[in-house]
């Protein structure tokens, strides 16, 4: 699960505390570090290095050379990221997923803002709808996908023939124009959860006499929604929105088993072109896309972190 | 009279019980149950029935013969085995690891090596898989580590950052008074940590137990690149069968789907207080 956090934030906290603790420790103590906190720390250390880190760093190295994952190779420069930037199958692998990610994180947002208004609302059955709406967070994104897979090509077809409309009665998932809504679809249908638990947060810190002043203004239901609502949870539409979009670009599972790219390479997402480089023989290459991917989301984590910076108080 | 009487009360429950918003909600929850309902009803289907063209009908006769060839088509029982031993691990992992190096870390914050290990550990959340998996792929090959363990230290590493994130943040707010009074009652910090400090984390450990036991069961992606032997694949790694061979026994596929998906909803329908307050706890509080 992808988190968001603000360092600064994080950092004032234990440092608070290590101060506290100075306070209270004699001076000696302070200056040693009992050797077992080594042993704390230590391992998650190293198997970090070892899992993240090291293949990070081999990742970028090899992006410069000819490898093709076994045997002999040699430098070669920038030639894999040359070739890249006019490379079609992988600028467009880049417009559909940022394509695809920007879809899903407006439907994401409006549909769970939406349902936290309501889950937040003197509704019945509140905790039941709640748990009911959370389910699709838990389940297996490829599993749900092969479900929904049928569903596309079977099921909605067969109502599009009863209903007689023509474009429904051919599978979406087989349509080149289309199968990206599928994939939207499933994906929203799975995001909604966690972007949801987020505005329900928001929306329950809102306090409820804002609303009654607003109520003796006259102000209509929708004008509140509007006007004070959305402002007061600005914050957490920003959290959301870069977290959903975050996730999105990662997009992998679902697309497998919903059009596993096609039909032909339209619903190809980046880390479907990534991978496709431990069967394809273009190792090098595609670790210089991966490079470019990682530029991509360290950019837009600096700008989460500046977005968030400052909202300690949400 | 008694009709007024009722119509007056049930009016005045118009302005306290939504009831617009009651029936759209429960228009929505229908759309998230749909694809579930066809699940289940897919899977007590005949083959006959299942391939009638109705996916939304309800199966008559109730049919368990879909369980019982998914059973040996997927060999089910080794890869619920190899899907609790990643899950177990994982989970087991994450909460000792994350635990251990937020404690350090929490406490030794003045310690320049403390907290640099700690924004070094949360750097993964701005890494995504894909980016590594490449090179991951060629260095568990290389160690030996392309079957379920390679998975289990993979996916704990992942799970780092969004778990020490959770118990730094908990750790923060337990007073020292407390392991004051322990060490002055002689607790090594060894036991100080085991008696008193792992205890009190048990709400975290919950939370980050929870979201580890759901990406670790659930995920495709990692187990389908790292592990290089099927017969050591995880449960959603083996339904791609139906994608290719098998693909017209809907009722089989629908009953392998149902029996790979039950254990992580069942396990939230017992844990959702806890996934509720981790995705708040790891999106806000941060």
């Amino acid at each position: 699960m992808s988190t968001i956090t603000t360092p600064t934030t994080s950092k004032q906290g234990p440092q608070k505390q290590g101060r506290q603790k100075q306070g209270h420790q004699p001076p000696r103590s302070r200056r040693r570090v009992e050797p077992i906190f080594y042993l704390f720390l230590v391992p998650s250390l190293i198997l970090f290095t070892l899992a993240i880190t090291i293949p990070g760093i081999m990742g970028i190295f090899f992006s410069f050379t000819n490898s093709i994952g076994i045997g002999d190779w040699e430098f070669i420069g920038l030639t894999n990221y040359i070739a890249i930037f006019s490379d079609p199958a992988i600028l467009q692998s880049y417009l559909f997923t940022f394509g695809f990610s920007i879809v899903t994180v407006i439907a994401v947002n409006v549909v769970a803002f939406l349902l936290a208004v309501g889950l937040t609302a003197r509704i019945r059955m509140k905790s039941a709808l709640r748990t009911i709406f959370v389910i699709p967070m838990v389940v297996s994104g490829i599993i749900i996908a092969y479900v929904f897979n049928f569903l596309f090509s079977n099921s909605l077809p067969s109502l599009g023939a009863a209903a007689g409309i023509p474009w429904l009665e051919s599978s979406l998932l087989a349509n080149p124009d289309l199968a990206w809504i599928a994939i939207v679809l499933v994906t929203a249908w799975q995001a909604v959860p966690g972007a949801l638990l987020i505005y329900i947060a928001g929306l329950v810190a809102v306090p409820g006499d804002v609303y009654e002043a607003a109520e003796i203004d006259g102000a209509s239901k929708f004008q509140q929604l509007l006007k004070i609502t959305l402002p007061l949870v600005a914050g957490y539409v920003v959290i959301n929105i870069i977290l959903g979009f975050k996730g999105f670009l990662n997009a992998y599972d679902i697309i497998v088993g919903l059009t596993n790219g096609g039909p032909g390479t339209s619903t190809r997402s980046i880390a479907m072109t990534v991978i496709s480089g431990f069967n394809g023989g273009d190792y090098a290459y595609q670790m210089a896309n991966a490079t470019i991917f990682f530029v991509v989301a360290i950019l837009i984590s600096l700008v989460q972190l500046s977005l968030t910076r400052g909202r300690n108080a949400l | 009279m008694t009709n007024q009487l009722m119509t007056k009360k049930s009016s005045s429950k118009v302005e306290r019980v939504n009831w617009p918003a009651t029936t759209v909600l429960v228009l929505c929850a229908v759309t998230v149950l749909l694809p579930l309902y066809v699940t289940v009803s897919m899977a007590f289907k005949t083959q006959g029935q299942a391939v009638d063209g109705n996916a939304f009908s309800f199966p008559a006769p109730f049919s368990l013969e879909g369980f019982v060839q998914a059973w040996t088509l997927t060999n089910f029982p080794v890869g619920a085995a190899m899907s609790l031993l990643v899950t177990a691990g994982t989970v087991l992992a994450t909460i000792i690891l994350a635990a251990f190096a937020s404690y350090a870390i929490v406490r030794n914050w003045e310690r320049r090596l403390f907290r640099y290990s700690f924004f070094y550990l949360l750097g993964a959340m701005f890494i995504p898989f894909p980016v590594v998996a490449l090179p991951q792929i060629q260095l568990t090959g290389r160690l030996g580590l392309d079957n379920p363990f390679g998975v289990i230290l993979l996916a704990t590493m992942f799970q780092l950052s969004f778990s020490v994130l959770l118990f730094t943040a908990f750790l923060r707010s337990i007073p020292m008074e407390l392991e004051e009074s322990a060490r002055i009652d002689g607790a090594t910090t060894w036991q100080t940590f085991w008696k008193l400090i792992f205890p009190l984390l048990a709400p975290m450990s919950a939370t980050v137990g929870i979201f580890a036991f759901l990406y670790a069961w659930n995920d495709f992606m990692m187990p389908s690149l790292i592990i290089s032997d099927p017969a050591m694949q995880t449960l959603p790694v083996r339904q791609n069968l139906f994608q290719t061979q098998f693909s017209n026994n809907y009722h089989v596929s629908f009953a392998s789907y149902l029996m790979a998906m039950a254990p992580a909803i069942v396990a939230y329908l017992f844990t959702q207080r806890w996934v509720m307050a981790g995705v708040t706890q790891g999106a806000v509080k941060g």
